[in-house]
């Protein structure tokens, strides 16, 4: 794991800060008057990997996007309860979704650089959009930090200036990593970041992840039990019998979810005999 | 090792089969109808000879491909033909226009006074060495981009309330912008006429000829702007909002940066919409042969309404004027077209040579000499 060096670069020693843990009570979601979740209780460890399994349709990437207020942006949406971020509730009427967002990042499961910035704009989109003024020697270190961070800035140190868009999908996507890392997030959602890249692009995205666990909750879902096993501390697992809404079957330490189930169904489900 | 280069297979093209059967069908068919037209029927007629041909030359392809080739491929061959010859038919026939136009008006167009000089204080019998466009030219120009002015923020700025917005008026909107774009220009003329110059009492300027002309340039840029706008991924303005920006930034930074060179054709369009309108202009700019820089007072010609007043006068010069004007309106929209390329086409996510020096000194190395052109291979939108 050469990725350790670079963990430590992600917060420098001057400015500690520890990660925020999200705690999810009673979330119920709606898509007009369908109901895809029901009574999801989940709490994710300041810090840690948690990965969120089940099979597809159960309502994980709409857990997923409750928690950093992005389920919202779908017409008809509606949900119920609470996500409490260090103990304060992001659906306070009295803050603002934004504020929510630049606290709780997201990598998607299509990697989407903007195209018409640069490797280099792109990092710094978030501080740029949010309107953040840097200086200028901040802001380059803080493109370098945020790709040493996402295991990037070796690929791609000589062509900060070629467009987003011309990296491979791979790299696209450990670019989306260092773009969302680069506003000090204090959660990353993820979801399903590997399923569109090859196995060499996963395992580096793996070993990103692993590396700034400790540094971010990081909060993921993967249809891929193996990378569960691999990158997670805790595991989620999500069910939906057929038109009814998604729930939680089983959570607990990832060890305990693969090799001691208390449900059947995750045994099941992890040892690969359904979904 | 390498001492011959691997031969590249060809593949595509046009066999010789093709060529030989398209060849005698074409051939075959003419020999037919003319047999028909001068030997066996009562009938004549220029067109009705070529339709007729180009009847039998189907059937006669057919029939000809059906000798080694299967029903499906035959059905195949037949389809590319009336393609190709829908594609050749519009090709001929814009070239048609083009050359017509060149030919008539090049008895005018050959004069250096043509371009510089007014048809004021000349009678419109003079020759062509006397007298010219530049009056009208200076109009459609001031004209056009003053409808530019008022259009293009607007008709962008609803294209983004229809696409991004999406407001409860939304559906409204649309339905008014379509209802603008049905208008007739004539209608819009009128429009403007009784509103500013009778109610108002404004003057007849190139002024009031703009806001007719806004009439039919901004739906045609909502409705090209919304449809480039949808065409952004979604993706993009999520990742966008995940980072926390608000709505406008989004737009702003992302979805009409990605969009550029669309939203560009859309103003183009626009333009291309209005720049040869001649009927509002000719009841609101009102007319005139001297040359008027001042678009807020006083009449002003431009190039469609010299053509017309040109074309009604039963004089050569007079006519050969007109053609020469057309040709100079042709020429003005190629060059607006190849102008909004150069601005919209650049490549997305380039930065300035500026900012490249710095990421080089940063990155401790020279950015490789071949890094600046990676974009023009992702291309952007359109």
């Amino acid at each position: 794991m050469t990725m350790t060096d670079d963990a430590t670069l992600v917060l420098p020693a001057a400015q500690p800060r520890l990660p925020a843990a999200l705690v999810a009570e009673r979330v119920s979601a709606w898509f007009g008057d369908h109901q895809v979740l029901e009574d999801v209780d989940l709490a994710m460890a300041a810090g840690e990997v948690t990965a969120l399994i089940g099979p597809s349709g159960c309502g994980k990437s709409t857990f997923l996007r409750i928690l950093n207020r992005m389920h919202e942006l779908v017409p008809g949406a509606s949900l119920a309860g609470q996500v409490l971020l260090d103990g304060h509730d992001i659906y306070d009427p009295e803050l603002r979704p934004i504020e929510s967002r630049r606290r709780i990042g997201m990598v998607f499961q299509k990697a989407n650089p903007f195209p018409t910035m640069s490797v280099h704009d792109n990092v710094l989109a978030g501080l740029r959009l949010t309107g953040r003024r840097t200086r200028r020697s901040t802001s380059d270190d803080l493109v370098e930090r945020s790709l040493r961070s996402a295991g990037l800035w070796e690929e791609v140190k000589n062509r900060l200036g070629t467009p987003g868009s011309s990296l491979s999908g791979g790299q696209q996507q450990r670019l989306c990593i260092a773009r969302a890392l680069a506003v000090r997030p204090d959660v990353l959602l993820m979801d399903e970041p590997c399923s569109a890249l090859d196995p060499t692009s996963t395992r580096r995205v793996e070993e990103t992840i692993r590396s700034i666990a400790g540094e971010v909750t990081v909060v993921i879902v993967t249809h891929n039990m193996q990378q569960a096993h691999r990158v997670s501390d805790h595991c989620a697992f999500f069910l939906a019998a057929e038109g009814k809404p998604g729930y939680i079957v089983e959570q607990g330490r990832t060890e305990d979810i693969f090799e001691r189930p208390q449900d059947e169904r995750t045994s099941d489900y992890v040892n690969g005999r359904f979904g | 090792m390498a001492a011959t280069a691997p031969r590249k297979v060809k593949v595509g093209g046009v066999s010789t089969e093709l060529v030989l059967h398209v060849g005698s069908a074409a051939f075959g068919a003419l020999a037919l109808v003319w047999l028909m037209y001068q030997q066996l029927l009562p009938i004549t007629g220029t067109i009705g000879f070529w339709l007729s041909w180009y009847a039998v030359f189907l059937v006669l392809l057919a029939a000809a491909s059906a000798t080694t080739l299967d029903r499906i491929a035959v059905v195949d061959r037949i389809v590319g033909a009336l393609v190709t010859t829908a594609g050749a038919i519009l090709v001929a026939c814009l070239a048609g226009i083009v050359v017509f136009t060149a030919v008539r008006g090049w008895t005018a167009l050959k004069h250096v006074n043509f371009y510089h000089d007014t048809t004021a204080y000349i009678g419109p019998d003079a020759s062509l060495d006397q007298g010219g466009i530049w009056a009208a030219m200076v109009g459609t120009l001031e004209q056009v981009a003053i409808s530019m002015i008022a259009s293009v923020p607007l008709g962008i700025a609803t294209a983004v309330y229809l696409s991004e917005v999406r407001g409860r008026l939304a559906r409204v909107v649309r339905t008014v912008v379509e209802a603008m774009s049905a208008v007739p220009t004539i209608v819009a003329g009128l429009f403007i006429y009784s509103m500013l110059i009778l109610k108002f009492g404004q003057e007849r300027s190139g002024f009031a000829a703009s806001l007719a002309l806004c009439v039919s340039m901004i739906p045609v840029v909502v409705t090209t702007a919304e449809v480039v706008l949808r065409l952004v991924p979604g993706g993009l303005r999520e990742a966008s909002l995940a980072l926390g920006t608000t709505q406008w930034q989004t737009v702003r930074r992302v979805v009409l940066p990605t969009a550029r060179s669309g939203l560009v054709t859309a103003v183009l369009l626009g333009v291309a919409r209005v720049i040869g309108e001649t009927s509002p202009v000719l009841l609101v700019a009102g007319s005139t042969s001297e040359l008027n820089y001042d678009a807020f007072h006083g009449p002003q010609v431009s190039l469609p309404l010299f053509v017309f007043n040109e074309m009604r006068l039963p004089l050569d010069q007079a006519i050969a004027r007109a053609f020469g004007a057309a040709v100079v309106l042709l020429v003005l929209v190629v060059v607006l077209f190849g102008l909004a390329r150069v601005i919209g086409g650049k490549p997305p996510g380039h930065l300035s040579r500026r900012q490249q020096r710095r990421l080089a000194v940063t990155a401790g190395l020279a950015p490789a000499p071949n890094a600046v052109n990676v974009g023009s291979l992702e291309g952007d939108m359109s």
